[in-house]
């Protein structure tokens, strides 16, 4: 049974209870403790279940990079999934249930999954899904679907708020154990901007709990008072709770700080996402203790050494009356020693080397606590806990020499740096053959703009393992980073003897043993697992990753990264550095969405571009439509009447009487200078330069490569300047094309460009009653012979300052007016009052739409996809014959732009009168290679005509003009088909009489 | 995230402020071009991994259009530079190569 001690506990105050809930089950904790160490006081060992098997899990580790611990915590509004309980702080009312299991963590049934082991090995799945593909669909993917995913996932909006905050540094040291203090210190003391971030809510790291001396104070002493220096440094900030999550390209860095997860509702934002830009980075985060790869490793009581020598020394928390210690190195000799000052029992401490006489054994020995050298665990045995483990030889292959009862095994394989943050922007690692591990080669560190070093790796993440190399290690970072400072720190622990590499226990384990040596154990995957990629041929190490899934999910390389690399080379015959390592991407944990996100969500997600009516439409029954980040009236409802109810009336309104059009996001961009109509010329396929002062011309705009892009009418405003419309959409786009190429290849033309979309507000008046509305407000002669179709004019129209458009896009008789924006509101009014008599109604953006369809004009967007050339559209008229040049016309050139059979624009008419769905293929004789109907159009843009009183479309069909008459076939979804007769695609009023008047 | 010097405003901008434009220093081919000249003027780009001159708008800030010469590789930046130029300016060619001498030169 693991149980809370009597005494002691460096970070638990014991004057604090907590209570708080495991799958609904009520325990205590104290104030300091972790979740893990919380649930290991009541006894519960068993946390979850693996992932593919559904074996039994227990907590290993006391940090990070814990495979097993991960718990929905919370609930409702604030329930988290995959919360590791080594890293969540204990708190009142906590309530945390354990995940991936059915129906319960104790009575699990996909447990048949490990009986059947032996027929779910690596690449499992892949080999099993590909026949027959009928199984995959109907068996396979049912059962995965229901049985994959860690946790749960929320389902309620989130109560929290998160926010974010830019801070910007000369020295950004991240860990704040020993190493990050001493190097925070250096630069502090230099004058540099630092910041140093700590991912727990303690200072210090690990040090303390080794019982390391720093200049002959205890290292708790000397963590107290170095913070203190730094807090009084006022070119110094530290964090807490905050871990470094990435690093990025030239100094940006990326860190969560976990604000008030521990003290949730508390009102301050649960997290704080910091978005570093620091000069120099210091990695300073520590190593992570390694597993031992021997069978049943996996069992609930197995824990790394260090783990346990934290929950004893840290939380007073006992992992089980009899510890058995299993090592190839030194320090997990601290552990059987914490453990026995503890008063607890170690029955043996296991050793894989031939001799073990460093310090650290013999103060061992003197204690009166057994060591055995060449020896090895043969396997644990237990089911949902550790019962005891068989010995056998190092050297041998499994022949058990002694069985020991024991509750807890403590392992350890060596360390391995963090080397996360130095790798994130492409720090290269060496392969250090002495301490068996991955660390920063600091001759290929990432770099900085300028070509330096952009991180620098500073005590154990630079694999200065020993206490005392790591303090001066770190003292050399902080000086790197700043400049020099003097004397380092002394550190001193005990001498450790040099550990021995050892990837498989025993050296010589048969499959059976290697079949229950788990490597990745949230994954499910072991030595044999690794074996088998190799023997079927995966030999890079980021196949085999992906073929097994080890180091997959919340691991990412933390735990299992090093011994499945030693076990892949040596089943290549391979060094380890040969095979190499997979890539470490940020982050380094998990980074919730919601800090990410930040602010950023619901009405503030994005900016919203309002018109100078918008309120108005609100008030006035407006169903919004959003254009870009503006917001479009789709329509105005009147009564109950349905949306589809209002366009029919909106548009019968316009054709039938006068129509008012919010058309304010119609893009506006002045165009100014002597040079001005010759650039516009080479920007439209049409002659801007040529067109008199005071007249209006429809054009179009493409890209190199020919593709229709913009579209809309420009008017001549005086000698050198001209105001070009463009699309709701394209404004901005269209405004930065013109800048590139003003910019960037015309450089010499004196030419200037100005976006003035919402300079002003813009108000169409639409249908035969229009001409009617403007004379009633007065001031200006809209008659047909001074302001003739396609000519604008400026003036007081009602008292407002307005420049007149005599445009349409509807085929009616239409003015577009364009007043000052702060003065839009108020013209929007004045038009209304004057034309009540008239029977004015506003219409929104599908009336608009609808109108312009019956007439046969192309909305781009609809009738353009991005590889549609004006011809397509019938617009060759638009296009000018005489120019040598403008942007698109060498593209629209090339042979397959120029071929006669393509799909060209025509109207669509269905032989029952019916709406064709937009969207909609028409198909063709015989099918392709695939074994689909050929196609020979589509309809891209398609509504019922109230003025038709049925529908019209209009599409791109092969030779379509050519085909006038013919009836294509439009199969619909689910079943059945429209047919539609080619036509020309003005609908209504083709000869123009309705808008020349 | 890149920093780059806008060399007008002289702001040392972030990424999030400036909008990329690819490969700088293309020269434009039009009507009359062959369609190998088009094809390569349109499509044929050069990604190398190395010294690499791009363009960069400004576009949150004084949106100016300028080039830059970066390291794909390394994303160490060599110099910024105003696009109103057909050729790199001869002491940033001069900088690179020193830098990188086995740099076979921008075009």
């Amino acid at each position: 049974m693991s149980a809370r001690l009597a005494k002691g506990g460096r970070l638990i105050d014991r004057s604090k209870a907590h209570r708080f809930t495991f799958n609904c089950k009520w325990m205590r904790g104290f104030e300091g403790d972790t979740l893990s160490a919380a649930l290991l006081a009541n006894d519960q060992m068993l946390v979850g279940r693996s992932f593919k098997y559904h074996r039994p899990r227990g907590i290993v580790a006391s940090g990070p990079e814990e495979p097993n611990g991960l718990v929905n915590l919370g609930k409702g509004d604030r329930l988290e999934p995959n919360q590791r309980t080594t890293t969540t702080e204990l708190f009142d009312g906590l309530t945390a249930e354990s995940q991936n299991h059915w129906p319960s963590l104790e009575n699990d049934i996909g447990v048949v999954n490990n009986y059947a082991a032996r027929f779910l090995p690596a690449g499992f799945y892949y080999k099993t899904f590909l026949q027959p593909r009928a199984a995959w669909k109907h068996v396979f993917e049912p059962i995965v679907r229901h049985s994959a995913g860690l946790g749960k996932a929320p389902k309620d909006r989130d109560a929290d708020r998160y926010e974010q905050a830019y801070a910007f540094c000369d020295v950004l040291v991240i860990g704040g154990g020993v190493a990050g203090l001493q190097a925070a210190l250096v630069a502090g003391r230099s004058g540099a901007r630092v910041m140093l971030l700590e991912q727990t809510g303690h200072w210090g790291g690990r040090a303390p709990v080794d019982g390391v001396e720093i200049d002959g104070q205890p290292a708790d002493a000397w963590v107290k008072t170095t913070v203190q220096a730094l807090e009084a440094m006022e070119n110094v900030t530290l964090r807490k709770r905050c871990m470094g999550a990435g690093v990025y390209d030239h100094g940006y860095v990326l860190a969560d700080e976990k604000v008030a997860d521990h003290t949730p509702g508390d009102g301050r934002p649960k997290h704080r996402l910091w978005r570093i830009r620091a000069g120099r980075i210091i990695a300073a985060t520590g190593a992570i203790e390694r597993p031992l790869s021997f069978a049943g490793n996996d069992i609930p009581g197995v824990m790394l050494a260090a783990a346990v020598r934290d929950y004893v020394v840290n939380f007073a928390v006992s992992p089980g009356d009899r510890t058995v210690v299993v090592t190839n190195n030194d320090d997990a000799y601290r552990t059987a020693i914490a453990l026995h000052q503890a008063g607890l029992s170690v029955p043996v401490i296991l050793d894989a080397r031939l001799t073990a006489t460093g310090a650290l054994p013999e103060q061992a020995r003197k204690l009166g606590i057994r060591v055995e050298t060449n020896r090895a665990i043969a396997m644990v045995q237990g089911g949902k806990r550790v019962k005891r483990v068989s010995i056998c030889a190092q050297a041998g292959e499994g022949a058990v020499l002694e069985e020991i009862a024991c509750e807890a095994v403590a392992m350890s394989g060596g360390w391995s740096p963090v080397v996360h943050l130095w790798s994130h922007c492409g720090g290269k690692l060496i392969w250090d053959e002495a301490t068996a591990c991955f660390r920063p080669d600091a001759a290929r560190p990432p770099l900085n703009h300028d070509g330096s070093a952009m991180v620098i790796a500073a005590g154990a993440a630079n694999g200065a393992l020993p206490a005392a190399d790591t303090l001066a290690d770190a003292h050399r970072a902080g000086e790197a980073a700043s400049k020099p400072a003097g004397e380092a720190p002394k550190a001193t622990a005990a001498e450790e003897a040099p550990m021995e590499a050892v990837w498989l226990m025993p050296q010589g384990a048969p499959v059976k043993l290697r079949a229950k040596a788990w490597l990745d154990y949230q994954n499910d995957v072991k030595v044999s697992d690794v074996q088998l990629a190799a023997r079927e041929g995966y030999e890079s190490v980021e196949h085999t990753k992906r073929y097994t899934t080890l180091g997959m999910a919340t691991d990412q390389g933390k735990l299992s990264n090093i011994n499945g690399l030693a076990v892949l080379a040596d089943a290549l015959n391979e060094h380890i550095p040969q095979v190499g390592t997979t890539t470490f991407r940020p982050p380094y944990t998990p980074v919730t969405f919601g800090a990410l996100a930040g602010e950023a969500r619901g009405e503030i997600f994005q900016p919203l571009r309002r018109t100078p009516m918008h309120d108005w439409h609100d008030a006035h029954g407006a169903y919004w439509e959003p254009v870009g980040l503006w917001r479009r009236p789709y329509c105005y409802t009147q009564g109950g009447e349905s949306h589809e109810k209002s366009v029919h009336r909106e548009v019968l309104n316009v054709r039938n009487n006068v129509g008012l059009l919010d058309a304010s996001t119609l893009g506006k961009i002045i165009v100014k200078g002597p040079d001005a109509g010759r650039f516009l010329d080479m920007l439209y396929t049409g002659v801007m330069s040529t067109l008199p002062i005071g007249k209006c011309r429809y054009g179009l705009m493409c890209n190199e490569n020919g593709f229709l892009s913009d579209d809309g009418v420009v008017a001549r405003i005086d000698e050198d300047t001209w105001l070009c419309h463009t699309t709701s959409g394209g404004a901005d786009r269209i405004h930065a094309h013109m800048e590139d190429w003003l910019q960037c290849e015309w450089w010499d033309w004196q030419v200037w460009t100005a976006n003035v979309t919402e300079q002003y507000a813009q108000v169409a008046v639409v249908g035969p009653n229009a001409r009617k509305l403007l004379e009633k407000l007065g001031g200006m002669d809209v008659s047909k012979e001074t302001l003739p179709f396609m000519q604008w004019a400026d003036g007081m129209l009602g008292g407002f300052r307005a420049r007149v458009y005599r445009i349409s896009f509807s085929g009616e008789l239409s003015y577009e007016i364009a007043i000052p924006a702060s003065e839009g509101r108020a013209f929007w009014e004045a038009c209304l009052a004057a034309g009540a008599e008239f029977g004015v109604m506003p219409y929104g953006t599908e009336a608009l739409h609808v109108l312009r369809a019956e007439k046969g004009f192309i909305m781009i967007g609809d009738e353009t996809d991005g590889t549609v050339i004006p011809q397509d559209l019938g617009l060759g008229w638009a296009i000018s014959k005489k120019k040598a040049d403008y942007l698109g016309k060498r593209g629209q050139e090339r042979s397959f732009l120029a071929d006669p059979d393509r799909w060209k624009l025509v109207g669509l008419e269905t032989l029952d009168g019916s709406v064709i769905p937009d969207g909609a293929i028409a198909v063709a004789e015989g099918k392709n290679a695939n074994g689909q109907r050929n196609t020979q159009g589509r309809v891209t843009s398609s509504y019922h005509s109230p003025t038709l009183g049925k529908g019209i479309a209009m599409g791109l069909v092969l030779r379509g003009p050519d085909r006038m008459g013919e009836v294509l076939d439009f199969p619909k979804i689910g079943g059945g088909s429209v047919k539609a007769r080619i036509v020309d695609q003005v609908f209504y009023d083709k000869e123009g009489a309705k808008q020349n008047v | 995230m890149l920093i780059l010097e806008c060399p007008y405003c002289g702001v040392k901008a972030e990424e999030t402020e400036l909008s990329p434009g690819y490969e700088a220093h293309l020269k434009r081919y039009g009507p009359g071009a062959s369609d190998d000249e088009f094809e390569s003027y349109m499509f044929a780009r050069k990604n190398p991994k190395g010294v690499h001159f791009e363009r960069w708008r400004h576009v949150y800030g004084c949106g100016k259009w300028f080039l830059a010469a970066r390291c794909t590789a390394t994303l160490e930046v060599f110099g910024t530079y105003p696009a109103q130029t057909s050729a790199p300016p001869p002491d940033l060619i001069e900088a690179i190569k020193a830098k990188r001498p086995g740099w076979e030169g921008y075009k």
